[in-house]
């Protein structure tokens, strides 16, 4: 592990601008601050990661720059565009896409058209259109299932497309929900948990599958994920929440050692010294 | 379980079914013959006691209902193209004239059996796609209804001589006050509208709105009243309703109500969800009942408004007179023909809506309605739509209905006849156009036929006690196979492929639930810190689903 992380602390984050930019994001649900102030910046064409421990509010964040929850405080900034007040749906439209940590496709639809209803807000054909079958509508279904296939060869589920999302094994779940997410051609992805559930091959793939989303289809990459050996090896700038206020960011290597989140993850006592023991078997 | 088994897609044998093109066209001309033959009176005379069993009310309706299940089968079999074509127009444009020239009554149920059909379709839309459900569905065909009834009944003469009598300072100046305010109203409302595309709302600029609102509707109240006032010298000329030209127009009019109506009872109430949204719309169907009962001058209450007139069409009068039909059943038979042709239209919308942008974003919607909006589909929206079209649906239906019966009172339109709707949706197949087809045929069929004539018969039956007489329980037999059908078939009669491929899945799903959490076990071994954390989470994954 300590191999990788050296190979990945050389590395830079990104150049270019940030994509994403949240200033002093905060949260208040009546009296708890489930995210208190929070700033980050996502660089562009980059794999970041949010860790925390179990109630952090790292879904609750996600949930802001989805548009899912409404902020109490601050800003989100896609692209230079403020975020806050828009619908979920304007916010995909706008090119921020996302998947969900406890799977959620469309269960009555099979892999291919779980995707092209990703594809929608892309496409142009309305209600008459689709009455009278103009040729505009002709156009978008086109494109709508070539989309899916591009998506569904992208991910490596070709063999799946016309089978019931909720059939595909738990793996593939996961990389078809990334899919559908995909077919919304955004320009930042947010992965909530992608690994949760997987074994260590599907890890793996999965992991593969991130970096190839990012250099081939340059969609930056934020992603929330408890299998730290996945994080500290896939993303090159780290923001680690714990009770809603961020208390360490920066590269893999920098958040490894930060005594703060030893602390957050283990307590007090075992951030003091236990630590290297309870983890010599690995 | 070091590698999650790869599960391979079950394979499908196609059933092969045989080919039945004979037994179909069999089946299509024995029962036309027997329809044909119970409806002549002069054959069933020489019948003796053969015609005595046709004659009895249970066999009467069974006819009816083999013979309309010749379609059904033309539907469901495989068979040659030539037969199902042969027998789906041969039953519907020609045995089934004809034996409604014997008996009007056949017509009538046949219309009513496509009337309630393209209510199940609208209500299908809604209920089984997008998943929304709706019970005060009656209230559309309500507003369709009495768009048409109004203006085609002496109503209109009558609420014209009001305004005549009452009508106060309106006149021309409030007709330019009206106008003026409506079109400024509407031109802020757009405004705003336009501005909120590219800033995010405030308080203020929703308030404005809403005021630019009541201000257009204001406006809109004003301009009808005095054109109302305006032209209350010609109470005279519709005192028995308008030109019956003006039925094709009311025809896009009754649609269009019913889709304005749908939109304004669903822009408050969409944002609910399941329980809620059902008791709600229930509460508003009974809302426009009400108001149908308590604006008198309009609906003439609960008294009704009748008659109300129907469109003429000379040409097509001579053309089913030349037929043979006789002059009081022009109007059945040109109901029959619009009416089949507007539910083909009705199917023809829904197939094609089906297939398209929007069908796959109310299966989104109804499948799963956060991820929906989180892959860009707008809720408020898409919801609007399914309302709008499946009230669209019920405005021209509730249009026709109106013709059709030339009387009609609130009572028409209670909660059963959408409860009726929605058991006719569930019967069939919620999501399946042919299902629900098939489950207002049948409803439609017990309710009007099966069921009376089963006490009818059984009325006059001396060894069955009064006590027990089928006649009186018609409510519960119904309800009986309703609960029974929920019991056998929770799928109905002729399933949605989606929905069937669903409720098949369920059983796979404990098996895949059980293997995520397995896994998810098994890698939280490898977890680097937060390893117990990691399966907690995936418990609740587990769970949630």
């Amino acid at each position: 592990m300590i191999k990788t992380t050296t190979r990945l602390g050389t590395t830079a984050p990104a150049s270019g601008g940030s994509i994403l930019e949240v200033d002093a994001l905060t949260k208040e649900f009546g009296g708890l601050t489930a995210v208190n102030s929070v700033t980050m910046h996502v660089p562009e064409r980059s794999i970041v990661s949010v860790i925390g421990p179990n109630g952090a509010g790292k879904t609750t964040f996600f949930n802001m720059i989805t548009g899912i929850y409404a902020p109490t405080r601050g800003s989100i900034k896609l692209a230079g565009r403020e975020l806050v007040g828009l619908r979920p749906d304007q916010v995909t439209e706008a090119g921020i896409a996302r998947t969900f940590q406890n799977i959620r496709l469309f269960s009555s639809m099979t892999s291919e058209e779980n995707i092209m209803v990703g594809r929608n807000t892309r496409l142009k054909s309305t209600f008459v259109d689709a009455v009278l079958r103009t040729r505009r509508f002709h156009e978008s279904e086109h494109e709508a299932r070539e989309a899916a296939r591009l998506m569904l060869d992208f991910v490596g589920l070709s063999q799946w497309r016309n089978e019931i999302a909720t059939n595909l094994p738990y793996g593939d779940q996961r990389k078809l929900e990334i899919a559908r997410a995909l077919a919304t051609t955004p320009k930042l992805i947010l992965l909530d948990e992608p690994a949760a559930g997987m074994n260590p091959r599907e890890t793996e793939d999965l992991k593969a599958l991130i970096r190839r989303v990012r250099d081939e289809l340059g969609v930056t990459v934020c992603l929330i994920e408890h299998d730290m050996r996945l994080v500290m090896t896939l993303s090159e700038y780290i923001t680690v929440l714990d009770y809603g206020t961020k208390i360490s960011e920066g590269l893999p290597h920098q958040v490894r050692n930060d005594p703060a989140v030893m602390e957050a993850y283990l307590g007090r006592g075992a951030a003091a010294g236990e630590y290297g023991k309870e983890e010599a078997p690995k | 379980m070091t590698v999650a088994s790869p599960v391979k897609p079950a394979v499908r044998r196609p059933l092969v079914k045989p080919d039945r093109t004979i037994w179909l066209v069999l089946f299509f001309i024995v029962t036309s013959v027997l329809l044909l033959i119970s409806h002549e009176t002069d054959i069933m005379r020489n019948l003796g006691p053969l015609g005595d069993v046709l004659r009895n009310k249970v066999v009467e309706a069974l006819v009816v209902s083999l013979f309309l299940a010749n379609v059904l089968f033309a539907y469901l079999w495989k068979a040659a193209n030539w037969a199902k074509l042969l027998v789906g127009i041969g039953s519907l444009l020609f045995v089934l004239p004809l034996a409604g020239q014997a008996d009007t009554s056949l017509l009538d149920l046949s219309i009513q059996i496509m009337i309630f059909a393209a209510l199940a379709l609208g209500l299908n839309i809604v209920v089984g796609l997008a998943g929304l459900l709706d019970l005060g569905y009656v209230a559309f065909f309500a507003v369709g209804a009495y768009t048409w009834s109004i203006f085609a009944s002496p109503r209109f003469g009558e609420v014209l001589k009001y305004y005549g009598e009452n009508s106060g300072t309106t006149g021309s100046g409030t007709l330019a006050i009206g106008l003026v305010l409506a079109a400024v109203t509407a031109g802020s409302m757009i405004y705003i509208r336009g501005l909120h595309g590219r800033v995010a709302p405030t308080r203020l600029s929703n308030l404005s709105f809403l005021l630019a609102g009541f201000g257009l509707l204001s406006g809109i109240i004003l301009i009808g009243r005095s054109i109302l006032v305006l032209f209350s010298g010609s109470a005279d000329a519709v005192a028995s309703g308008i030109n019956p030209g003006f039925f094709w127009l009311f025809l896009a009019l009754s649609v269009m109500t019913a889709a304005l109506v749908g939109v304004l009872i669903g822009l408050p109430v969409l944002k609910l969800k399941g329980d809620y949204l059902a008791i709600i719309t229930l509460g508003l169907g009974e809302v426009i009942r009400v108001l149908a009962n308590n604006l008198g001058l309009y609906t003439a209450g609960s008294q009704g408004i009748t008659p109300i007139g129907t469109a003429s069409v000379p040409w097509f009068n001579s053309l089913v007179g030349a037929l043979g039909f006789r002059p009081d059943q022009y109007y059945l038979m040109f109901l029959y023909v619009l009416v089949l042709i507007v539910i083909a239209v009705i199917l023809l919308v829904n197939v094609r809506l089906d297939n398209s942008r929007i069908g796959r974003a109310w299966i989104a919607i109804r499948d799963d309605e956060i991820a929906a909006q989180a892959m860009g589909v707008p809720l408020m929206q898409t919801k609007l739509i399914a309302f709008a079209t499946g009230a669209s649906f019920a405005g021209v239906m509730g249009m026709i209905f109106a013709a059709k019966q030339t009387f009609i009172s609130p009572e028409s339109f209670n909660l059963l006849q959408s409860i009726t709707v929605l058991s006719m949706v569930v019967l069939g197949g919620m999501g399946s156009f042919s299902g629900v087809i098939l489950g207002a045929a049948v409803v439609t069929l017990l309710n009007l036929r099966i069921l009376p004539g089963l006490g009818e018969a059984s009325a006059n039956v001396s060894w069955i006690p009064q006590e027990v007489n089928p006649a009186n329980f018609n409510r519960f037999i119904f309800g009986s196979i309703l609960v029974a059908m929920m019991l056998l078939r929770p799928e109905g009669l002729l399933p949605n492929k989606r929905r069937t491929r669903e409720l098949h899945h369920e059983d796979d799903q404990e098996d895949e639930s059980v293997d995520g959490n397995a896994s998810g076990l098994n890698a939280g071994g490898d977890v680097y810190s937060a390893g117990l954390a990691t399966t907690k989470e995936d418990d609740k994954t587990g769970g949630d689903r």
